[in-house]
């Protein structure tokens, strides 16, 4: 007979159930607390030490967090998608409430109080007579805690919160502003080694001939592995293993594939694959609507292979003794690397450890979890000793996978006041996601680069594409939050990857929200409506009108106002995930002497906000990194290579083209809190768009617009 | 060829031994043990690695060692240390300017050489001032804040 089937529990307490695996009460007074997500530049763990310390009454001061490790911490899955205050800050929430009531529990019987006549200030337990007492410390919290939770007790109301909600400078600021140790890039082991690896010169490229021995004769090369076609170095010094992978990229001989298509063709390639499988990801109907349409407006958008461009290269560092595999990792999600790891070694998940440490930011899927291969694979080869492997900046361009190549149609017929009476949005892309999951199939396969390249070989993972109820990955936010009588999404996924491609800051959002945000407005000038009043004319979401009006009237935005030719106005609007964060954005764009932003305004709901001055950080930092995508960022290469290998060939936003940038944020605390870091990946390109079009009447339909694209369109 | 090479770090000297052409950014991280620069591109191109060398702020990527001998460094962590903050962490600290935050020694020692020389520039200087410095998480407004801020601390304690 089964097992009754235990009740759902919320967030990341549904998996990891036991109350002691988020938190330990240590006999120094201290409180330790338990995440698995991870921090990667967005402040997430300050948050959750917020969260626990509000939940628990405790100073934060009390609070050490620890995060991201196969031992110590849960398996809340990788930390992506916005998802971490949602999965992981729920969980906390009703596990250190709960904790809190054991607690109390406890201290009335100890102290002959009442519990709910006990007032806990910063883990002090006291009656209002302020005579008896008793800490979390002084009560027997490890029997307390050990026992899965029941989600029975409710978290504080966000009314009653005073750390919630503040903001807290983040915990790991002050290292990185003094240079103190913080990254995986800073640790050393006893006996630590260096490492590189001699990547192919193309993706399909296999070796033919490789002199070793030559190699392994250099100053301090220790070990030199060519398994199959994967070649790694491993020297006593880091500038000995930069000479000898030099020295090996030059002796290595391969023989090379061509990519599928260049990049001018690679749009068309894309979407004429004859294995293409078309679903219909949204439908709604209304055949009356519909034959009220009088004109038609159609536009197709394009979005290039875009890096993820991390300032540091992908790092780790691995021991492997021939039995057990120690990682330290910038990994997103160390239970799944571990998971692949022991795939492609062929050992068990137990004999493997993998501890996150902080890299540089990655936004999304990046080299992170395959430098981890490369080093077990050389700390193998340079029997067991400690090596920390970190890419050349080149492996990093070339080899990291991409934000996927995609098409957006749109097509929408309106009525004779220019309204949107049908409406349908069809997308080709790759699928967005090829990151390591911890689920069996039925052969080996991995996602760890290295691991397609060895002697013999295991299979690369498929991709995987996130399900649309869960946001999507190649068709999120390609439904629309306004409110139209006829709506019909078809994702067309294409299988081939003639670039290696995965998860990015935003997925399909990017291609998708520029695409329905640049039709918006294409809509309006075929309206003849302005663009906000047009946007609000079919918005009924009161949430997103906020943003919209805010946004519009902080920027002192002027419905029929005229450019000078030089500069123009632009307006997006997105619901990230359409269930997620709303951001509204207002940008200006100057084009002298080039296209840059000179300023950008945005209103950004997302929910209850748990740090507001981390939330500001997220949404300028996304508004950023959009804008340099939109107006810079493709990675280049031809029918042979990738050619965008360094800062050159891959250029991105600098300090002079950095625009005054003003977030208004909507705080909203009964509402679930949500994270910040992706919202501006949709709207901030289509409001550059809409602003081009401003200033010169010019519609521009594929990122980047670049000067030369937009002199061509003027001509 | 391994020499030995006599330079200052952060007002201390220091013999170290390795091949002369040896990038500086190496010898600080692993034979000083000073980790606040970073390895980014090893091509002069991102700022990651951005020390001090007699006053002047040089990317330490492509700095050879003999180049350096004789002179004197200064790193992120001769500025100031967690207890003991330059003006310039302490503004980077209170206006919560990073990210990720590994740009931000470079970004910091490149400020430091600014402020050096001119003691109250303008937005423009210093976005000029940085421009050799990439960050990609885009929390440039906040670094350009934090440098305002030192600036004006440092005036002040005047």
């Amino acid at each position: 007979m089964n097992a009754p089937a235990k009740p759902k529990l919320p967030g990341s307490l549904d998996a990891n159930r036991r109350l002691d695996q988020w938190m330990k009460f240590e006999a120094d007074g201290t409180l330790t607390v338990y995440t698995g997500k991870v921090e990667i530049g967005q402040g997430i763990v300050t948050a959750m030490a917020q969260i626990a310390a509000e939940e628990l009454d405790v100073t934060l001061a009390r609070v050490t967090m620890v995060s991201g490790d196969t031992v110590l911490t849960p398996d809340e899955g990788h930390t992506s998608g916005s998802r971490s205050i949602d999965e992981g800050g729920t969980a906390l929430r009703y596990a250190c409430a709960e904790a809190r009531d054991l607690l109390l529990k406890a201290a009335a019987t100890q102290l002959d109080i009442p519990a709910d006549k006990l007032i806990v200030e910063d883990g002090v337990i006291t009656g209002f007579d302020r005579i008896r007492q008793v800490t979390y410390w002084q009560l027997p919290h490890a029997e307390l805690l050990a026992r899965e939770a029941t989600a029975s007790i409710k978290p504080k109301a966000a009314s009653q919160h005073s750390i919630v909600g503040t903001a807290v400078e983040r915990f790991d600021i002050p290292f990185k502003a003094t240079g103190m140790p913080r990254y995986v890039q800073d640790i050393e082991l006893p006996g630590m080694l260096f490492g590189r690896v001699v990547r192919p010169p193309s993706y399909d490229a296999r070796l033919t001939a490789f002199d070793a021995d030559a190699i392994r004769k250099l100053p301090g090369v220790v070990a030199v592995v060519r398994d199959g076609s994967f070649i790694g170095v491993v020297a006593e010094r880091e500038e000995q293993a930069v000479k000898a992978r030099a020295a090996a990229l030059k002796a290595a001989q391969w023989k090379e594939v061509p990519i599928a298509s260049d990049e001018a063709g690679m749009h068309e390639y894309l979407r004429t694959r004859p294995g293409n499988k078309a679903a219909v990801m949204a439908e709604r109907v209304d055949a009356t609507a519909k034959a009220r349409g009088v004109s038609k407006v159609d536009a197709r958008y394009t979005k290039p292979y875009i890096a993820h461009a991390s300032i540091g290269p992908s790092c780790a560092l691995a021991r492997f003794d021939g039995t057990r595999i120690e990682v330290w990792s910038h990994s997103q999600g160390v239970y799944q690397l571990r998971y692949d790891l022991a795939t492609v070694l062929k050992t068990e998940v137990e004999s493997v450890i993998v501890h996150h440490a902080e890299g540089s930011g990655c936004y999304g899927h990046n080299g992170a979890d395959d430098v981890a291969l490369d080093a077990v694979l050389l700390s193998r080869a340079a029997g067991g000793r400690p090596v920390q492997v970190q890419w050349m900046r080149d492996d990093e361009f070339a080899w990291e996978p991409y934000s996927p190549a995609m098409t957006t149609d749109v097509h929408a017929a309106l009525d004779d006041k220019g309204n949107i009476v049908d409406w349908s949005v069809e997308v080709w892309s790759n699928g967005h996601s090829q990151r390591p999951v911890s689920v069996k199939t039925p052969g080996p396969v991995s996602s760890l680069v290295s691991a397609w390249y060895l002697e013999s070989p295991v299979a690369r993972r498929t991709q995987a594409d996130p399900p649309q109820a869960g946001g999507g990955g190649m068709a999120r936010n390609a439904p629309v939050t306004y409110a139209l009588p006829n709506e019909r999404v078809v994702a067309h996924r294409v299988e081939e990857q003639p670039l290696r491609a995965s998860a990015m800051r935003g997925l399909g959002a990017i291609c998708n929200v520029f695409a329905v945000e640049s039709f918006m407005d294409e809509c309006a000038a075929a309206a003849g409506a302005d663009p906000v009043e047009y946007r609000l004319r079919h918005m009924q979401d009161p949430r997103a009108r906020a943003v919209i009006e805010l946004a519009a009237h902080k920027a002192g935005w002027k419905a029929g106002a005229q450019s000078d030719g030089t500069s123009g106005r632009g307006f997006a609007f997105s619901q990230y995930k359409n269930g997620y964060g709303y951001m509204a954005v207002v940008i200006d764009l100057s084009l002298e002497p080039d296209p840059h932003v000179t300023r950008a305004v945005a209103a950004v709901d997302v929910g209850q906000v748990i740090n507001p001055d981390g939330v500001i950080n997220q949404a300028e930092g996304g508004i950023v990194q959009a804008i340099s995508w939109v107006l810079k960022e493709q990675v280049r290469h031809d029918r042979e290579r990738v050619l965008s290998r360094d800062w050159e060939t891959y250029p991105i936003l600098t300090f002079p083209e950095i625009p005054t940038i003003e977030i208004h944020l909507i705080d909203r605390p009964e509402e679930k809190p949500l994270g910040a870091g992706e919202i501006a990946a949709g709207p901030v390109p289509a409001a550059v768009a809409n602003a081009l079009y401003h200033a010169l009447g010019v519609r521009l339909r594929d990122m980047p617009l670049t000067r030369e694209k937009i002199a061509a369109a003027l001509v | 060829m391994t020499e030995s090479v006599s330079l200052t770090v952060n007002g201390a000297p220091q013999t170290v031994h390795a091949e002369t052409d040896t990038p500086l950014l190496y010898i600080l991280r692993n034979d000083l043990k000073l980790k606040g620069a970073k390895f980014g591109c090893g091509l002069g191109q991102c700022g990651a690695c951005m020390v001090l060398i007699d006053g002047h702020n040089v990317m330490s990527c492509e700095t050879p060692l003999w180049s350096v001998a004789g002179k004197a460094v200064t790193t992120i962590e001769g500025l100031g240390s967690i207890k003991e903050q330059h003006a310039l962490q302490r503004a980077f600290i209170g206006e919560q300017a990073a990210q990720c935050g590994y740009c931000v020694a470079g970004v910091i020692m490149s400020a430091a050489a600014l402020l050096s020389k001119n003691p109250d520039p303008s937005e423009d200087e210093i976005k000029h001032a940085l421009e050799r410095n990439l960050c990609r998480c885009g929390t440039h407004t906040r670094m350009i804040k934090a440098v305002q801020r030192a600036a004006r601390d440092m005036r002040g304690a005047k």
